[in-house]
């Protein structure tokens, strides 16, 4: 179960990483545990019987966690092989995918944004659904991410599940007012009358040369707002499963999306899952050093462990998923294991969420940490046009390797 | 040759919109005929444009898609025309536009302003003697006019409670009781209501009661909005009255939001929304009205100009004659009105409940009136504005004042009811005082709740570390506050 990466455009070699990962099937019947990450409720498989390398299975250890309020049913490796081998698509339609499910399954889910109707969105993830439902369902918009931000919150209010997409994350500035003000606070200020469950969608980070205004990294500036959940996709398998949670999900969701990673393909199963939206995912479990990631950068993590592999270190490479609140369950025990962490994003250096998750491991494992947290950020710039500058702001494979060597010296 | 056709609801809301009411109509290009037609009519020595030209392709898929499209076998082609110039015609996307001669800039002001309706004069008489125009008998009549007063002493007495150290914020309603009692009395139980924060009017109308008016603004433990927010921002589900954001205008495109999820699921009612003259400066409402127009939503936009906008006066507010003429910018039938008579009041939101609901169209209503009292306790008006004017306008131009001398006129009232209601109200106004301030405040546990449906562990361990801390250093915390 080969997970090929298609890159926009031309395929460079810092995109080239094929990381092969089993996705093994999942399903959670309940959704709405956001408490279930004290210690003494977790139940894990003994053994780590998934986890020969051997066996070229460097599987997800998600499949392995029983989270306490929730009935899971986690399949064993053997039912999971025996199980139906899924339909191949690419991110972008895995998260259509997700996202008709839920609109067939809940008549008050709907869509707003520009040019999600009849052209499909700008990203085609919502392709082919105006047809399908109906204008007023699949929402064509004006141009004013404020107003229709707004829109989506008032009509969460009266009971409607909206998702708003955002052309790019960056146009998200925009309604920055009512995503702070209102879509966060609406349910606490109201004493819980009023309840937000919205979701609020759009690709970001940074592209192939699409400037600076279009190469933004949103989770930094809305990491801080009281009230809003954020999750970031990296996999088709993810975003379907991240999709349907976020919109099931009675809190305000934002799902942050990468511009380049939309035609990744991957299989994925055909029975119906949803994910957790607290919860990392284990990508390579390993001894040495922790890696924590998120989104694009995961492929350039998992591109430098081979190359680290090479060299005798056995990186535990983990896709935090979880923007806000940090999963630090998972985080907390792998840090535990391997006693030395290096934060891999995207962000920039200041106030990213590389420093928010510094801050939060610093507070919480301490005792636990070998050497100094390090974390490779993007520098504090606008991105750049020129190819080479721009591919410069984003950290590469060979600096992930060199700053693993280093720490673990 | 493609063309659209209009649906029957678009040339039935153009043909009722063009009734008696007075309202300003969306003057839209295609709805001159029924055939829209794709080709370009010049003078000059071009070649016709081939039939399925893509230039004109940019409006086509919008009026294609509202319109259900189908392709017609029209053949209406207006060939090269022969008569003048200026009455040719292009067909821009969008619509047709007919062509001038003349280079004329349309001025940045009219002489004339757009008119008022109004049904009380001066003297609280009606200008007309239609029966059925007033609508309004002597129960309702008095139920606004008693709820009308109420709001007036319950903003007295508050603001002095305010001044007296006992709540610790207020905004009064002052001149503008008229808006907030007439057109909720207007509206059905089952319209949203999406408030900036001088409309608590139309909760009282509801059945907000004294005390729940109160509570809130002492935040104690009974309040519906657990204690969280400033006072005066009052929310209530079961009035489906939508809780006060500070945020100016934010609330309109939620009504927005909201008249599209009614028109989703087909329900038969609508929303409406105030604000100030402030606040239609502000992105959010030129964005909502533009929306609003696009989606056909029910949604009926209030905006109380009331001549202040804290110090800043409207004509350093806006330009326009007024708020009135921007729907018309938008597409979106307006009124404007006299928003210190109650029974005009009252009239255009029926009737603007009405439009709205039928035809599916937001409509824009200006109620001119005056902010007699300060923005709010924070702020003393007379030091942007002379105090004479505001006696001006709380004498008889009052709204109060306006509706008493017509229900005394009819009858219905007189002086004795008057002293007697107003004492009675007054007591339970400082009844409902004293019972709010005597309630315990909400606990902590509420500071950490419905930030999430389920609070995460953070925010489990961020309470934990304040209760430990209070409960260690209780003699540095209010003894009122339970944990």
């Amino acid at each position: 179960m080969a997970s090929i990466f298609q890159g926009i455009g031309a395929a460079t070699s810092s995109l080239s990483s094929s990381a092969s990962f089993e996705t093994k099937i999942l399903q959670f019947n309940s959704l709405r545990s956001v408490s279930g990450r004290k210690c003494g409720s977790v139940v894990m498989r003994a053994g780590g019987a998934n986890m020969d390398s051997g066996s070229n299975k460097i599987g997800g250890r998600a499949d392995q966690l029983v989270t306490n309020a929730v009935a899971t049913k986690a399949d064993t490796q053997a039912a999971s092989t025996a199980s139906k081998p899924g339909h191949e698509l690419l991110l972008f339609e895995a998260l259509r995918e997700g996202l008709e499910e839920e609109m067939e399954r809940d008549a008050l889910v709907c869509v707003m944004g520009e040019d999600v109707g009849h052209y499909g969105g700008s990203y085609k993830v919502t392709k082919g659904l105006a047809e399908k439902y109906s204008d007023l369902r699949v929402l064509d918009t004006p141009i004013a991410e404020n107003s229709f931000t707004g829109m989506g919150i008032g009509a969460a209010m009266t009971g409607l599940r909206p998702i708003i997409e955002g052309m790019n994350m960056g146009f998200l500035l925009l309604a920055f007012n009512q995503i702070s003000n209102n879509c966060g606070m609406l349910h606490y200020t109201s004493g819980g009358q009023f309840k937000i469950p919205i979701v609020i969608r759009g690709p970001g980070g940074v592209g192939r040369q699409l400037g600076a205004e279009h190469s933004q990294r949103l989770e930094s500036y809305f990491q801080s707002i009281p009230g809003i959940q954020m999750v970031a996709c990296s996999t088709p398998y993810n975003a379907k499963g991240l999709m349907k949670a976020a919109i099931r999900s009675d809190n305000p969701v934002i799902l942050f999306e990468h511009v380049l990673l939309y035609n990744l393909k991957e299989r994925i199963p055909d029975e119906e899952y949803v994910l957790n939206l607290e919860e990392a995912e284990m990508v390579r479990p390993g001894e040495h050093i922790t890696i924590l990631t998120y989104s694009r950068m995961r492929y350039h993590v998992m591109q430098a462990a081979k190359t680290l592999v090479n060299k005798g270190y056995d990186p535990e490479v983990i896709d935090i998923r979880s923007l806000k609140p940090f999963d630090l369950y998972t985080i907390g025990n792998s840090i535990k294991k391997t006693h030395r962490v290096l934060i891999v994003e995207e962000c920039m250096r200041t106030g990213g969420i590389g420093a928010s998750l510094t801050a939060a491991i610093t507070e919480n494992f301490h005792d636990y940490l070998d050497a100094p947290i390090m974390c490779l950020s993007s520098q504090d710039v606008p991105t750049p046009y020129a190819g080479t500058l721009e591919e410069w702001t984003v950290v590469q494979p060979p600096q992930i390797v060199a700053a693993v060597e280093q720490l673990c010296r | 040759m493609a063309s659209t056709y209009l649906t029957k609801s678009k040339s039935f809301i153009i043909h009722t919109l063009k009734s008696k009411l007075h309202y300003t109509t969306r003057t839209s290009h295609f709805t001159n005929s029924l055939f829209h037609h794709r080709l370009l009519h010049t003078l000059s020595p071009l070649p016709p444009v081939p039939k399925h030209a893509n230039y004109y392709s940019i409006g086509k898929d919008y009026v294609a898609r509202r319109s259900h499209a189908t392709t017609s076998a029209s053949s209406q082609i207006n060939q090269l025309p022969v008569e003048s110039p200026s009455s040719q015609i292009l067909d821009f996307p969008g619509g047709k536009v007919k062509f001038t001669k003349n280079m004329i800039f349309t001025s940045n002001s009219t002489e004339e302003r757009v008119n008022c309706y109004r049904v009380l004069d001066d003297n609280g008489q009606p200008f007309t003697d239609d029966i059925d125009l007033l609508k309004i008998n002597k129960e309702l009549a008095l139920k606004m006019y008693t709820n009308m007063v109420t709001l007036e002493v319950m903003d007295t007495v508050f603001y002095e409670s305010q001044r007296q150290g006992r709540i610790s914020f207020y905004a009064t309603t002052t001149g503008e009781e008229a808006i907030n009692i007439a057109s909720a009395a207007a509206l059905d139980n089952n319209d949203f209501v999406f408030p900036q924060y001088r409309e608590p009017g139309a909760l009282l109308w509801r059945g907000f009661t004294l005390q729940e008016f109160a509570n809130q603004l002492f935040g104690n433990k009974h309040e519906y909005g657990k204690g969280r927010q400033m006072p005066v921002h009052y929310g209530s589900r079961k009035h489906n009255y939508i809780t006060v954001a500070s945020t100016v205008a934010t609330q309109i495109p939620h009504a927005v939001g909201a008249a599209y999820s009614l028109k989703m699921e087909k329900q038969d009612s609508c929303v409406i929304t105030y604000f100030g003259d402030g606040g239609t400066s502000t992105g959010d409402f030129h964005a909502a009205l533009n929306f609003a127009a696009v989606l056909e939503v029910p949604v009926i936009f209030f905006c109380r100009n009331n001549g202040w906008a804290i110090s800043t006066p409207v004509n350093e507010q806006f330009r326009s004659d007024g708020v009135v003429v921007r729907g018309k910018a938008y597409g979106v039938p307006s009124i404007r009105i006299d928003g210190n008579d109650a029974l005009a009041i009252y009239n255009a939101v029926c009737e603007a409940r009405k439009l709205a609901i039928n035809e599916q169209t937001p409509v824009l209503i200006e109620a001119l009136t005056y902010r007699a009292g300060h923005h709010t306790t924070s702020d003393d008006s007379t030091r942007y504005r002379s105090v004479d004017e505001i006696e001006r306008w709380k004498g008889d131009q009052n709204p109060v004042k306006r509706l008493k001398k017509w229900i005394e006129s009819k009858g219905w009232w007189d002086n004795v009811a008057e002293s007697e209601y107003r004492s009675n109200i007054r007591k339970q106004v400082a009844q409902a005082i004293q019972v709010a301030e005597q309630i315990e405040k909400p606990p902590v546990a509420d500071m950490f709740n419905d930030v999430y449906d389920v609070p995460p562990r953070n925010l489990n361990e961020q309470e934990a570390f304040v209760r430990k801390t209070v409960k260690k250093h209780r003699e540095d915390y209010p003894a009122d506050v339970p944990l």
